[in-house]
């Protein structure tokens, strides 16, 4: 029941976050939020199926890449291109997956195919002039006051209600994943494979399942930053940063948990725009400054907290997980 | 075949020789402290701004510079090993590579900080003499260099076969209980190994800044370089790595030469991909 | 009229391992409703003869059938849903989720039905004794308690039939004693059929209708308990000859 009534306040505060925030600080919300999404879509393969990607770019690059595209080129609608990128995304997680658990590809083996898939296609999409290339993609800004959900155009504010209720809506699917069959058996083969082939799990489903969905979801979260931004460019769509932004969230948060991808967004990307403010009121302006603090807070945490901050704070706070199981009876 | 094709081949082997060093490297930690070195491009890249520096503004050239270099890479490496990563050995992959991610970012950022965006080579005065043997025109700068990176990786050899702590080291990556039974400093020999490690960084990058320019985001590139090539030879494979890097120096020159330079990197992420597949162990890796 | 085929019918089984032949021509029957122990001394092939009816390794020759079906072929997973549970000789649960969990993962073999897995999964705690700590991640077991959650993992797939790889070892006498007091009723109760492969002679011979004894991978003899421990073969492989000769 108590904690029923966090979640309802924490939803309600960011629901009524934009009627304080300005500008500035509705941007960040936006990223939270993004992240958060992210997180919680990486955080089905590490977190509850227990396969390493760290070339999640991929997906979301894919689906951002094919839904812009088809706007671009065609004015195809957001509304139908979303559904081509997932599915361009779910494919690429099916093939890089099934390649990978078919062959027995594993550990830091498999994180590296995932790098592999990922760097593959930026140079690939670097090379493809009709995209753009190294150039770019573009998206025409339109107006920024109306709300076209169909085509995603539009003021910021509906962006920020779009990927808050992406955000919650990730946040309810995992939850209900965790508490049906293939959420188990994630967990199950996460903790150890050969007991759950015994328990009758088909190993290779289970997991080829979580990356499919994993990615679908990624692309999803691609497609609105691609209309969020309005430029796409394949070093940030598909590059090793983007990967690790997002794994981050969920693993300073706490890996595997429903709440660790919102708590570590929650703290990451503040903490980001604060060494910025930071740094600036200091009157520091030289470029990396605010990455180099950045590096150096994430050393913190991970050497500190190593199993994120929500197992954490949930203990101090009193939480008890066994709370969880109790509520799906 | 043409003459530019071979010269170009050439060329690629060279280079390779090099980036085997700098593979070498992280083959080495891994194979016995088993963590992968996420951070060890930008290490490299720190090497390189080292030897611009040496040579920038105390003139010295960096095949001297080299052997300093490698020195205090091999201090900062051991000091790392001992002061950070050893606490994160038993933990998870994700967290060791979220660890080194994070030194690569305050390394990126550091050198960014510290030299700008702009990019840093050394030019020495023999940078144009070229040897020609034969039909063949050899650059003076990366056949010595290549030379160098060569001996550098024998000797490496060498130590590790022949001499007592690279026996002992030996013995930590075979069976790590018997290495704690018989009474080795385990923590000290990690710590030295990743110095070595480190040391090969050094060594290469010193030698890389005088064939490519460095900035910043040459470190995540060196990175992703260096596992091609030692996935490629077989990951802990020190002959594998020496092969991969000149594979991988070779396959980059045939790419950039019949597709196009900016696309060579691709060609080398596809053959990382069917080696992963097809043969995760690596050409070399045999043993598992 | 053919008579019923056996529950489990293994025969002239053969695995090599590199060159080493660790399972050579094994042969035996088991009925449903049967309780049958394999012993034989370190090294005997055991393991890798469940390992084979499991599905885990495949058999370089031999037929493997259940209920007139053939195993061939089939991965672990669908060993599973054939009917097979297994516990493994070294212990192997998932150890950051509960043990209550754990139970219920095995449950979901059967049943999409969380609520439904959860109930099972409770009674089978209860059975085994661990209904208490239900709520403590696995990892937090004794030993012998995780060789009971072992246990409880299989039960709860609902096997035709089980294979118990040494989970009496490391048990005091009591806990040993209570072990097969559950797995007579089980056996009594819904038929259970149960393989074990077992070195407590203390279980072997309160549980087991017939044993089946094996020596360097090849079949030494077959009978009730009470006769198999008098045979001069079985106190020759565990023994050596001299000591049998005596």
């Amino acid at each position: 029941m108590r904690r029923r009534i966090a979640l309802l306040a924490l939803l309600s505060a960011f629901v009524l976050a934009p009627l304080a925030a300005g500008p500035y600080l509705l941007s960040v919300l936006v990223v939270v939020m993004y992240m958060a999404y992210l997180g919680q879509a990486w955080n089905i393969m590490m977190g509850f199926a227990g396969q390493l990607s760290l070339g999640h770019s991929l997906y979301g690059g894919l689906g951002a890449y094919v839904t812009a595209a088809l706007f671009v080129n065609w004015g195809v609608p957001a509304v139908l291109g979303l559904p081509a990128g997932i599915a361009v995304a779910v494919a690429a997680g099916a093939v890089v997956g099934a390649l990978g658990f078919r062959f027995g590809v594993k550990g830091v083996y498999f994180a590296l195919l995932t790098i592999a898939f990922a760097e593959f296609t930026r140079v690939l999409f670097e090379h493809i002039p009709s995209l753009g290339g190294t150039g770019g993609l573009f998206l025409p800004v339109g107006s920024r006051d109306g709300v076209d959900l169909l085509r995603l155009r539009g003021h910021p504010l509906m962006f920020y209600y779009l990927i808050l209720a992406m955000a919650v809506g990730a946040f309810l699917l995992c939850r209900r994943l965790l508490a049906c069959r293939i959420g188990y058996q994630w967990l199950a083969v996460r903790e150890d494979q050969e007991a759950a082939q015994a328990l009758g799990i088909n190993v290779f489903r289970a997991k080829l399942a979580a990356v499919m969905l994993s990615a679908g979801l990624t692309a999803a979260g691609g497609v609105f930053f691609a209309f969020y931004y309005n430029t796409l460019f394949p070093t940030q769509a598909f590059g090793m940063g983007r990967s690790i932004d997002i794994i981050l969230a969920p693993i300073v948060g706490g890996l595997g948990t429903l709440f660790g991808p919102i708590l570590g967004a929650l703290i990451l990307t503040p903490l980001g725009e604060l060494i910025t403010w930071g740094t600036e009121a200091l009157g520091f302006k030289a470029a990396g400054l605010k990455q180099l603090c950045y590096g150096l807070s994430l050393l913190a945490i991970v050497k500190f907290l190593p199993d994120g901050v929500w197992p954490w704070l949930r203990r101090r706070i009193g939480f008890d997980p066994a709370d969880d199981e109790e509520e799906g009876t | 075949m043409s003459i530019d094709l071979a010269n170009q081949i050439v060329t690629g082997i060279l280079t390779g020789l090099v980036y085997s060093l700098m593979a070498l490297g992280l083959s080495v930690i891994f194979g016995v402290v088993r963590v992968v070195n996420f951070a060890h491009g930008e290490m490299t890249a720190l090497a390189m701004y080292a030897a611009w520096a040496l040579a920038t503004w105390l003139d010295l050239d960096p095949l001297l510079g080299m052997p300093l270099i490698a020195l205090v890479m091999f201090g900062c490496g051991y000091l790392l090993q001992r002061g950070l990563i050893d606490s994160f050995i038993a933990k998870p992959e994700h967290m060791q590579f979220i660890l080194l991610v994070s030194l690569a970012i305050i390394m990126v950022n550091g050198s960014l900080l510290a030299f700008g965006p702009d990019a840093h080579g050394v030019q020495v005065s023999y940078g144009f003499d070229t040897y020609e043997m034969g039909p063949l025109l050899v650059d003076k700068v990366r056949l010595l260099a290549a030379a160098a990176s060569l001996a550098f990786s024998l000797a490496l050899m060498v130590f590790f076969r022949r001499s007592k702590t690279g026996k002992a080291i030996r013995a930590c990556a075979d069976n790590l209980v018997g290495a704690r039974v018989i009474g080795l400093d385990v923590r000290r020999l990690y710590a030295v190994t990743f110095g070595i490690g480190t040391a090969c960084v050094g060594a290469a990058g010193a030698l890389l800044s005088m064939l490519i320019d460095v900035m910043p985001p040459t470190g995540p590139e060196l990175t992703l370089l260096a596992f091609i090539i030692v996935i490629v030879g077989g990951l802990g494979s020190m002959t594998g790595a020496l092969l991969g890097g000149v594979l991988i120096g070779v396959s980059e020159v045939l790419a950039g030469y019949f597709l196009m330079p900016s696309m060579k990197s691709m060609f080398s992420f596809a053959i990382l991909i069917v080696v992963l597949v097809a043969r995760p162990q690596g050409l070399l890796g045999g043993r598992k | 009229m053919t008579a019923p085929s056996p529950l489990l019918l293994v025969e002239n089984l053969v695995k090599n391992f590199r060159g080493l032949r660790a399972v050579d021509g094994v042969s035996f029957q088991v009925n449903a409703g049967d309780i049958v122990a394999l012993i034989g001394p370190n090294g005997a092939g055991k393991t890798t003869v469940f390992n084979m009816i499991a599905g885990s390794l495949q058999p370089d020759a031999g037929r493997i059938e259940l209920a007139g079906r053939s195993l061939a072929g089939l991965r672990p997973d669908q060993v599973c849903r054939a009917g097979v549970g297994r516990t493994f000789q070294l212990v192997k649960p998932f150890g950051n989720i509960s043990v209550e969990e754990n139970v219920v993962i095995g449950a979901l073999r059967w049943t999409g039905d969380v609520a439904e897995a959860r109930r099972l999964a409770r009674e089978v705690l209860d059975l085994l004794g661990l209904a208490d700590k239900r709520r403590l991640p696995a990892r937090s077991l004794t030993l012998p308690d995780r060789k009971c959650l072992e246990v409880a993992r299989a039960l709860a797939t609902r096997p035709k039939l089980l294979l118990l790889d040494e989970v009496m070892a490391g048990l005091r006498p009591a806990e040993t004693d209570r072990m097969v007091a559950i797995f007579q009723r089980l056996n009594r109760d819904s038929g259970l059929t149960i393989v074990l492969i077992e070195h407590v002679m203390r279980a072997v011979m309160a549980l087991s209708h017939r044993v089946v004894v094996i020596n360097s991978g090849k079949p030494v003899c077959e009978g009730g308990p009470a006769e198999v421990v008098r045979d001069p073969r079985v106190l020759e492989c565990y023994l050596g000859e001299e000591a049998a000769r005596c």
